[in-house]
This record gives structure tokens, sequence and C-alpha cells, in this order.
């Protein structure tokens, strides 16, 4: 208990001193997770709305395949991203390996599924009749999407929230491609890592505590979103 | 003669191996109201959906004041409005909602908020402006939706089957309603209903599809008092529907033999002729047998006996045997007045031009 | 009109984010700035000593090295120095031992600086290496229980300690991944003339030192652990030591350069100036007085200038 105890003390100490490593890590944090997380969005609607909206040949695996890429383990990910990306992998001339580029690569890969298969679901889940009637009504195609996905916004931010807490959590895959450089591709998990096993519990666990303070951040505007839609 | 706004030529609309409409000709003219009817599964849907633009046709074509429609046009589309069974409302306002058409053609800011407000007072729900379309009960929704299609003052208003999923009263004030607006704003209207109430209050002529075929296309009296075949007749509320051999025809009027009881019917068929006779329940009036019925231009009476007694909304539906099988629909009081029972013994009437007969091609 | 207002940040915020991606994913070809760091060497404190900067080509170099090196800290005050001087920037990259000679060989590596002698060589036979260097040496340590219940306190030499431990079927928690510890761990077991895997007292960890070492104090158990490593967990464990100072504890580090002519992404002058610096006077300086202030002795001891002879390793 005493472990926990120091590393709450740190955590305030760490906060009160203005520690700048320790807030550069957290911003890289979230500027990493929260790209994948956006990229992951585009991505999720894109394939989502047109698996969900078109009737086509192997539909029901397309939707299973998504669903089997959100229970992807993420060290699996990172294994396979980091072997593209080492100068001896195919993408290698990119030299993209080490950098927080890569590790944007990575958590869409493990994001992207998730999002995905949320954002599918929710537009499954729309009035079968909806996409005509707002055709009906003078929609261009564009327009109706636009108009669906408004429609569908509370699921949606759940496959944000989702998303990006499935990112922002990772550590195997940010480790393998990212390299935990200082300064470079350093991110809250692998720096908590790091610091349990240079031995250093208080700095480990004060660091989990911002992590988490930050992530409940996050969720809160996201669901406070959420919500506001729920009563107007 | 009137233009035609919409029409369809050769139309064939194929899913999978069944064809589900097979539409030859079809035409909507400028300014009507064509409702379009037919049993559940009869393909009306899906002949709306390809007349509103909405799906391309497997064949054919669909031609838009003449000229043939490439594929699903955002500017004819933008024409028309559509309007659902499912009102669908939107997560935003009553007026947001109203204003939606008018917002994704760009169209002014303060045209949105007149003409949205306009149609808002027309169906009676201006006091929900504000509210959010989502919490809207039934008969509220589908008001907005109506609102939402005419603020839009299309050419052609599409209606699918729009008051089905109401109850009673609702949908009578709506009918009412509706019937109003299209009278005053003369737009030429597609309506496709399952009940034949509808079709008859609002429609100026009638289609009756049947199985994806158009079976016949008329006036809504011509539809309804002289149907093509026997599946159209007993579909538009013919009850009583007998087969029977014209034996004689001198002017204009047949006797035809029913099952040995003889009908004297106006028509210019075929002595020796094999028909079918078509008598609408309401066009049968009863009175005692006892009583000798004077001289009146009802050219048939029928001795009969009451077989059952069934109710029919307000009214009563009797169902008599003549010698053949025939219906009667009267009113409650006549019932009591006549003291009808199963067993009792009356006369049937009917004018001879109240009877319609549809040449019998045997029975399938 | 409320709908709209969160779109515009929503938006702003994607631009941006993408942004700061393009310029932080700019890899080894362009001289930007990682945030904390100005890439100016003549900004140098140590006035006297720095040259005007030499970096030729690519400035990132690509260090693959063990854990063990990059736990106790002493990497990251190396690197900050040698960027200082030269410019150039180290991503050291942290890793088992096996992982870091397997990166030297498949190229993925500039340069490599490990603690496995013999594995060592059979790349620098195979030709994926070249140029290895002696750095420095530590000691492993015997660690275990103050109960001691295999008495290898009292043993004669290490070798004795460690067939002590196998005669008793006392605990043993080896790090079973392939690292230089398990690598020395698995040469004394041979020299000792005893097999232990298969044992039931015998457990293979397959983890890092630091997490090693936690199972071996929560159980109880002996290990073998490097100097550094022991030093910096101290304060975490109970166990103590059992036995050090013993030739056959020696822990060499090497730094070796990954052979530029056999895979043309090496970057070759960052690779060599890196190696360069770490047998300087400056770098064995900084080795040698690393951990005094905390620990009150040496975690490394600098060997730049003596052999592989001198210290009786091939």
């Amino acid at each position: 208990m005493d472990l926990i105890w120091d590393g709450i003390k740190e955590a305030f100490r760490i906060i009160g001193s203005g520690d700048y490593s320790v807030w550069e890590i957290a911003v890289r944090s979230i500027l990493v997770s929260g790209s994948a997380t956006m990229i992951s969005l585009f991505l999720g609607i894109l394939v989502g709305s047109a698996i969900a909206f078109n009737q086509f040949p192997g539909r029901n695996l397309a939707f299973s395949l998504v669903n089997t890429g959100m229970g992807l383990p993420p060290v699996v990910v990172g294994l396979i991203v980091a072997i593209m990306l080492w100068r001896s992998g195919p993408l290698g001339e990119f030299r993209l390996i080490y950098t927080p580029s890569a590790m944007v690569v990575a958590q869409t890969v493990i994001a992207a599924p998730i999002v995905t298969g949320f954002t599918a679901a929710a537009l499954r889940n729309l009035h079968p009749k909806l996409r005509s009637q707002l055709y009906g009504l003078g929609a261009s195609r564009l327009q109706m999407l636009w108009l669906v996905l408004w429609e569908a916004k509370l699921p949606l931010l759940a496959a944000v929230m989702a998303g990006f807490g499935g990112a922002i959590s990772e550590i195997g895959a940010s480790q393998m491609v990212g390299g935990n450089l200082a300064g470079d591709t350093r991110v809250m998990t692998t720096a908590i890592v790091l610091e349990v096993s240079r031995g250093e519990f208080a700095p480990a666990i004060a660091l989990s505590i911002i992590l988490l303070v930050l992530i409940f951040i996050v969720n809160l505007i996201l669901t406070t979103v959420q919500q506001q839609e729920r009563q107007s | 003669m009137t233009q035609a706004k919409l029409s369809l030529r050769d139309v064939r609309v194929r899913r999978g191996r069944s064809e589900l409409v097979n539409v030859p000709q079809l035409d909507v003219l400028e300014g009507e109201v064509l409702a379009i009817i037919g049993p559940n599964g009869a393909g009306k849907s899906v002949l709306l959906e390809t007349l509103a633009l909405l799906q391309e046709p497997s064949g054919g074509q669909v031609l838009f004041e003449g000229q043939p429609v490439a594929g699903r046009q955002l500017a004819l589309r933008r024409r028309m409005a559509v309007v659902f069974q499912d009102p669908l409302p939107l997560r935003r306002s009553v007026a947001d909602n109203v204003a939606l058409g008018l917002r994704l053609r760009g169209a002014p800011r303060r045209i949105q908020r007149e003409r949205a407000a306009h149609w808002m007072r027309r169906f009676g729900i201006d006091h929900l402006a504000k509210r959010s379309a989502i919490t809207l009960s039934g008969g509220e929704a589908q008001r907005t939706n109506l609102a939402r299609a005419l603020a839009l003052e299309p050419e052609v208003l599409l209606l699918d089957e729009p008051f089905s999923a109401l109850d009673e009263p609702t949908r009578v004030e709506l009918l009412d309603d509706l019937s109003a607006a299209l009278r005053e704003t003369a737009v030429t209207t597609v309506f496709v209903t399952h009940d034949r109430g509808e079709a008859l209050r609002l429609g100026d002529r009638v289609a009756v599809l049947m199985g994806g075929l158009i079976r016949q296309v008329g006036t809504t009296t011509a539809v309804f008092a002289a149907p093509a075949d026997e599946e159209v007749a007993t579909f538009v509320g013919v009850e009583t529907i007998v087969a029977g051999r014209v034996r004689s025809l001198k002017d204009g009027l047949a006797l035809v033999d029913v099952a040995g009881q003889m009908v004297e019917v106006a028509t210019d068929g075929d002595p020796g002729s094999d028909v079918l006779v078509c008598l609408r329940p309401e066009d049968v009036v009863l009175s005692p047998a006892r009583d000798h019925p004077g001289p009146s231009s009802a050219r048939n009476h029928l001795p009969a006996v009451v077989c059952r007694i069934l109710p029919a909304g307000p009214h009563v539906r009797a169902e008599l045997d003549a010698g053949f099988g025939m219906v009667a629909l009267i009113t409650k009081q006549s019932l009591e007045e006549l003291s009808l029972t199963g067993g009792s013994r009356v006369v049937a009437s009917f004018k001879a031009t109240a009877v319609h007969l549809i040449p019998y091609r045997g029975r399938a | 009109m409320k709908r709209w207002i969160w779109m515009g940040p929503l938006a702003l915020l994607a631009i941006l984010m993408a942004l700061v991606m393009a310029a932080c994913g700019e890899g080894e070809e362009a001289p930007t700035q990682t945030p904390q760091v100005t890439a100016t060497p003549t900004q140098s404190s140590q006035a006297s000593a720095s040259p005007t900067p030499v970096v030729r080509g690519p400035k990132d170099v690509i260090l693959a090295t063990t854990t063990s090196v990059q736990d106790t800290g002493l990497l990251d005050v190396l690197a900050s120095e040698f960027k200082k001087d030269t410019g150039y920037n180290v991503k050291a990259i942290a890793v088992g031992t096996g992982q870091a000679l397997a990166m030297g060989e498949r190229g993925d590596a500039d340069v490599m600086l490990v603690h496995a002698p013999s594995s060592e060589k059979v790349l620098i036979e195979n030709g994926a290496a070249i140029d290895r260097r002696l750095v420095a040496h530590n000691y492993f340590l015997l660690l275990g229980p103050a109960a001691d219940p295999a008495g290898a306190k009292t043993a004669n030499s290490a070798i004795a300690a460690m067939k002590a431990i196998y005669d008793k079927g006392a605990t043993f928690i080896s790090r079973g991944d392939d690292s230089g510890t398990h690598k020395k761990e698995l040469s004394l077991w041979k020299e000792a003339g005893v097999d232990p895997k298969g044992k039931a007292w015998y457990e293979e960890a397959g983890q890092g030192m630091a997490a090693t070492l936690q199972i071996a104090n929560q159980e109880d158990a002996y290990i073998l652990c490097d100097k550094a490593s022991y030093l910096s967990q101290k304060k975490n464990i109970e166990l103590i030591v059992i036995f050090e100072a013993d030739p056959a504890f020696l822990n060499v580090y090497s730094v070796m350069l990954v052979n530029p002519e056999k895979f043309d992404m090496v970057n070759a002058e960052g690779a060599k100036a890196f190696a360069d610096f770490l047998v300087s006077e400056k770098a064995q300086q900084i080795i040698g007085e690393f951990g005094v202030d905390k620990y009150g002795e040496q975690l490394f001891i600098p060997d730049a200038d003596k052999t592989y002879e001198d210290l009786g390793v091939e």
C-alpha cells in the first residue's frame, strides 16, 4: 500500500512541478492515439457504410472479418507492422520505423476494426427506409451520408470512445514500432513499463494515475456531447 | 388531353430470380391524384419507388414530362417529394425537419422559415415547432412528414401507405387534412394504399396492381363499379360474384340465368355467353318477404333466406341464399326494423344497372 | 446552429494532429528538431571540447542495445553528450540481446552495444558486423535468499556455488530469454557440468532483469543478476548477494558496427562516430563515474584502453 501512496504523492509532485518531460509524453500520447482514432473514424465511416448499406456476395464474411479485427491482439499487430516497417522489410525505404508516425500506423490498425465494427452496426440498425426517405426529399449521395451519420451520432461517439480507449491503452505495438525513445516516441504506456523495469514504482504509479485522468477527461468530453444529444 | 407528368414504358423490376413488377404502360396525368391499390405484396411500393426515381428499373423506361430519365437524376428527384409509411423523423426540431428538403436544395433561410411555418400551421403542428421530432406521437410525426414533403411545393408528390400505421381517428383526421391540401395545391399525386376507402376518398383515378401487374386503370367510379376481372372485383369490394349465362338480350336489357334464377342486367353482352355476375353489397335492398313490392325502378326482386348476419363497422353484412350466394349491406336500424335473423325470409332487390358482368373464362 | 459549433474545433484538431505527425515523422532525412533538444552543437556547455557539427548524411543513428544497459540510465547520458558534440541523434532501441543481434543481422540497426561475446563473434565471422571494440565491463552477481538453503555462500568458487544450488534443488529463476545474462548463466551451468533444464526448481521467466528479479524476490529464489541492475533494484528486493567477484562472473560490453557493405540503408558515418565516441576519453570517463554518487560504487568499469585478452575473454 505504501507503494500506491508514494505513487499518488509522486503524481501530485509531478503535476505541481510542471515536469516538462512528463507533459511532453502525455501530449504525445493524446496526439498519437487521437490521430489514430481520427483516421480510424474516417476509414470506419468509409468501410462501415459500404458494408452496411450495400448487398453484395460475401457481405456476412466482411462483417465477420471486421468483428475478428476487433479482437486482434495489439502485440501481434505491432509485430506485423514492425516487420513491414523495418529497413529489412517491404516498406523500409520510407524510414518510418521508430517514429511517432509508425505508432500512429500501428494504433490505427488496432483501432480501425473497432471503430468500423461499431459504425457498421450502428448504420445497419438505422430504419431500412431512412435512406430512401432522404433521397426522396432530394438529398444527394453526400448529403444522405452526412444526414445518416448524424442520425447515428450516439453510437458513432461510442465507437470513437472505444477506438480511442483501445489505442491509448496499448503498449506492445507502440513499444515495438516506436522504440520508446525519450523525447521522440515515448508515450505514457511505454514510459510506465520502462519505469517498472527500472524498479521505479512510484513514478510508474504516478504516470499511471496521470494516464487514467487523461483518458477520463477525454471520455468525459465525448460523453457530455453524447448526453447532450439525448436530452435535446 | 392532359399531359402525362410521369410515365412508365415496358418497365420491369427484378430482384434475384423473381419479377416484382411488370408494367407495359402507366401514365400519371398532370394535376391528378392517382391511387395505386392492391393487396400486400403486390409490388406497390416497388412501383412507387420506381416512379419516384429512387430505384432504377431492371428494364424499360421512366419518362418525366415525356423525356426518358437516365438513372436517379438528382435534378428531377428534387422536383418531387416522397412520403413513406413510417414517418422517420430526424433527430432535430420539428421545424428543422419540415425545412429539411428546402435546406438540402440550398433554399434561402427566409424561404425555409416561411414555408415551414405555413405548412406546420396547415397540418396543425405549429405548436410543436421547437419540439424534438423523435418525441412525437405517431400522428404528429406523420403530420410532420406530410408538412416536410409539401413544404417543398413539389411538382409530384408520392405517398406510400402514409396512413397504414395510424389508428382510426388519427387516420380520418389526416385524410381530411391531406385531402384539403391536395385540392388546394393541385399537385400531381401518386398515392399507394391497400385501403379502398382511402382510394375512393382521395383518388381521381385508380390503378389496381396485383402480382406486379396492372389489372385495371380508370376513374375511381369506373373501376369500383365495373371491375375488369374476378380478382379485381373481389379486391374492390364486390362481394357477390356468381356464374351465369346470358339467355336473351333486348333493348339493352339482358336476362341472365344464375343458378335457375333470372336476373335482369342492363348491358350489351352476347346472348349465350358465360358470364360472372357482380353485385356490390351496398346495392342490395332487403324487404320483408310477405310484402308485395310495389312498382319501383329496381327490376330484380329475388326471394332469399338470411344465412348469417355479421357486423361490418357501423353497418351489418347479411349473407343470403337466393338460389345462389348474395351479400347485402344494411344499417343496424334496418336490421332491427325488419327483425332479421338467421332463417328470415326476405326479398332482395337491386337495379339492373347495378349489376356488372365480367366475361367468364372459367374459374381457376 | 448549435450542431455546427463542434465541427469546427474537431476539424481543426484533426488538421493540427496531421501536421504535428508529419513534423514528428521526419525520420532521418530532414534536420528538424525534436521538442526539447536543439540541434546546434555549438550551444554545447563544454565550450572547449566541442567541434563543429560532424553530421554527414542522415542524422539518426539506430543503436540496438540491451535492456540492462538502457535501464541503468547510462545510455541516456551518453547519447545526450554525443548529440551535443556531434549533432547525431541516437535512437537507442533497448531489446533483448537476441533481438539486438538479430537486428544487426538484418541491417535494421546501424550499431550494436551488447554483452554476449561468443554470439558477437558469430556476427563478425559471418560478416554481418565489423569493427568490434571493447567498451566496459562489470560483474554478475549471484543473489539469493538470506537463509541460503543451498549453502552457496560458503562455496569455493562461482561454479561451485552454482553446483551447490543444483545439488540442493533450490529454486532458481533464469532469464530464459537468450539475453547476455541468460547466456552467461547457461555457460556457468555448463562449466559446472550440470543441466538444470526441465527440473522442477528451475524456472524460466522470459522477461527482463527487473521483472525476473521481482519473481526471484517473491519466491525467495536464487538468481544471476548484473551489478548495475542489482544496485538500482536493491531497494525493491530482499535478496542478498550470495556470491560475487569471481572471474567466471565477468560481464563484458562491446560495440560493433553493422556492416554497411552488406546493407545499404546503414548510416555508416553516424555509427562509426558513435562507436568512436564510446571508446573516447570523454565517454569512458562518464562511464567510469556513472552511478558512484547514487550507489557509492561504479556500475561499469571502462575498458577502451585494454584488450580482450587482458580481461581473459576471446
